[in-house]
């Protein structure tokens, strides 16, 4: 089992009512899906906007980890790993 | 006393509207139609109802696009919201069946429709999605789990088309109906799917579609693969069914039998029996309003010619009046989705609305002989729904 890491996560405008109006959240995980995890825990329903029942990143999500883009929830985290979800917003 | 209940129950209800981009109130103070500020503003907003039971509750579908499928709950006339702790979702796919490949399980894209379950059941509610699923909620739409006789029924792959026909917004659950007699007793329409029938709370389902055309089928008699478009019983006789359908127009009377019977055919022919809403009166059974669209070449699906008009009928469909005094005479291609045309619950009451894609709301109170604009300029419309507060 991969050591829990302590990692930045920033969020877009969209999902801010969850987060007390955070932008910059701290959250501790070995994965993505993990961290998720955490930040649900703080803030709850959170994950599920951004995550679908399956476990599928939704759509219109974009996540990356250290500026690479990121679909897999199961990607390893490592400690200072900065997380950013943002939203690819499209139509009118 | 009694006048006064009367008078209250007579005055014009306020009209919950959800569209593209939120929720809105607009109610009638002194003369005037006012429109709230919106309610989860910048969401899609499918549905927006009040629990006719307490006449204080209100649940909001909020379908953000770019987040997930939510349901929001007001009881201060949308003041304040509190979402849905457990919003409707699929259990997650079985690790056999994501192994195999034949599934990576299904996930909830919109909460289409929002019913209120029977008078008898007060907190309970009805949740229906693309792809086409049906939730229940027992407290008031703060939870949801799925209905497992039809989201889990081994054929509901054959009769929803794997959950996907292809049409534009996804195939959806919509117009549940909940017999007001028998709680267990429903209906529900599934677009390119059909209407389907439980009398065991929806532990089983049995197509109900016969006598319904479906031309975008290979010839023949189809037990489903329909798609109707919105279904209402009557409240007063709740065996009397109409069916705005693709494919027409449609009166069945359950007591009868199972043979929907296509009154659409009695509309003119140059404007035909296309359209997507259809709405009852309160106490008579043979009366009931739809507004016509255009089905012709490209199914543009606009009020015919560019002159919107609404059709009435008095007895059941065996004839139809048009109605079209005070909507636009000429270059008006608006469409009103299913959910957007909508008629007073009380028999005193004589009101009719609807609204468009092109964001306006029109009312009558001369049950459709006349009509003025309410509100305009708002989102694309997607459902106008009665409400009277209490």
């Amino acid at each position: 089992m991969a050591a829990s890491a302590q990692v930045t996560v920033t969020v877009g405008s969209v999902l801010l009512e969850y987060t007390g109006g955070r932008a910059r959240l701290s959250a501790a995980g070995a994965t993505v899906g993990e961290a998720l995890d955490a930040l649900d825990r703080a803030h709850a329903g959170f994950k599920w906007r951004v995550v679908d029942e399956q476990g599928r990143l939704r759509p219109h999500m974009a996540l990356f980890v250290n500026g690479a883009p990121v679909r897999d929830l199961k990607r390893p985290l490592r400690d200072g790993d900065d997380v950013r979800l943002l939203q690819a917003l499209s139509g009118g | 006393m009694e006048s006064r209940t009367r008078k209250r129950a007579s005055a014009r209800p306020a009209l919950l509207l959800g569209t593209a981009k939120g929720g809105f109130i607009l109610a009638e103070a002194n003369g005037a139609w006012r429109l709230s500020a919106p309610m989860q503003f910048g969401s899609k907003v499918n549905d927006f109802r009040l629990d006719p039971r307490d006449g204080r509750t209100l649940l909001l579908a909020s379908n953000g696009g770019h987040l997930g499928p939510t349901l929001y709950r007001s009881v201060d006339r949308g003041r304040t919201w509190t979402e849905a702790t457990q919003p409707p979702k699929f259990a997650p796919a079985s690790r056999a069946k994501r192994f195999a490949g034949t599934s990576r399980g299904r996930a909830v894209k919109t909460n289409f429709w929002l019913e209120p379950a029977a008078p008898s059941n007060p907190g309970a509610w009805y949740c229906g999605t693309t792809p086409p699923a049906l939730f229940r909620s027992d407290d008031a739409g703060a939870t949801w789990r799925g209905v497992d006789g039809w989201n889990e029924n081994p054929s509901w792959a054959t009769w929803t088309s794997g959950g996907d026909s292809g049409t534009p917004d996804g195939s959806m659950l919509h117009s549940i109906v909940v017999d007001p007699r028998d709680p267990a007793h429903l209906f529900v329409g599934v677009s390119s799917g059909g209407v389907f029938e439980s009398r065991d709370a929806g532990a089983s389902w049995a197509p109900l579609n016969r006598g319904v055309a479906a031309d975008f089928l290979p010839p023949g008699d189809h037990a489903f693969g329909h798609d109707p478009h919105h279904v209402v019983a009557h409240p007063a006789d709740p065996d009397r069914l109409y069916q705005q359908n693709h494919c027409g127009f449609y009166r069945l009377d359950r007591k009868k039998g199972d043979a929907w019977k296509r009154v659409g055919r009695n509309l003119p022919k140059e404007i035909g029996d296309v359209g997507f809403g259809v709405a009852v009166h309160p106490t008579d059974r043979d009366v009931a309003w739809m507004f016509p669209m255009d089905g012709t070449r490209l199914w543009p699906r606009t009020s015919p010619g560019g002159r919107p008009c609404v059709f009435r009928t008095d007895d059941g469909g065996r004839t139809w009046k048009r109605l079209d005094r005070g909507l636009p005479k000429r270059d008006a291609w608006f469409t009103v989705m299913r959910q957007a045309l909508c008629a007073d619950d009380v028999a005193e009451a004589t009101g009719v609305y609807f609204g468009t894609t092109s964001g306006e709301v029109w009312g009558s109170f001369d049950r459709g002989a006349s009509w003025r604009s309410l509100a305009a300029h708002l989102p694309r419309i997607y459902s106008v729904r009665v409400a009277r507060f209490r």
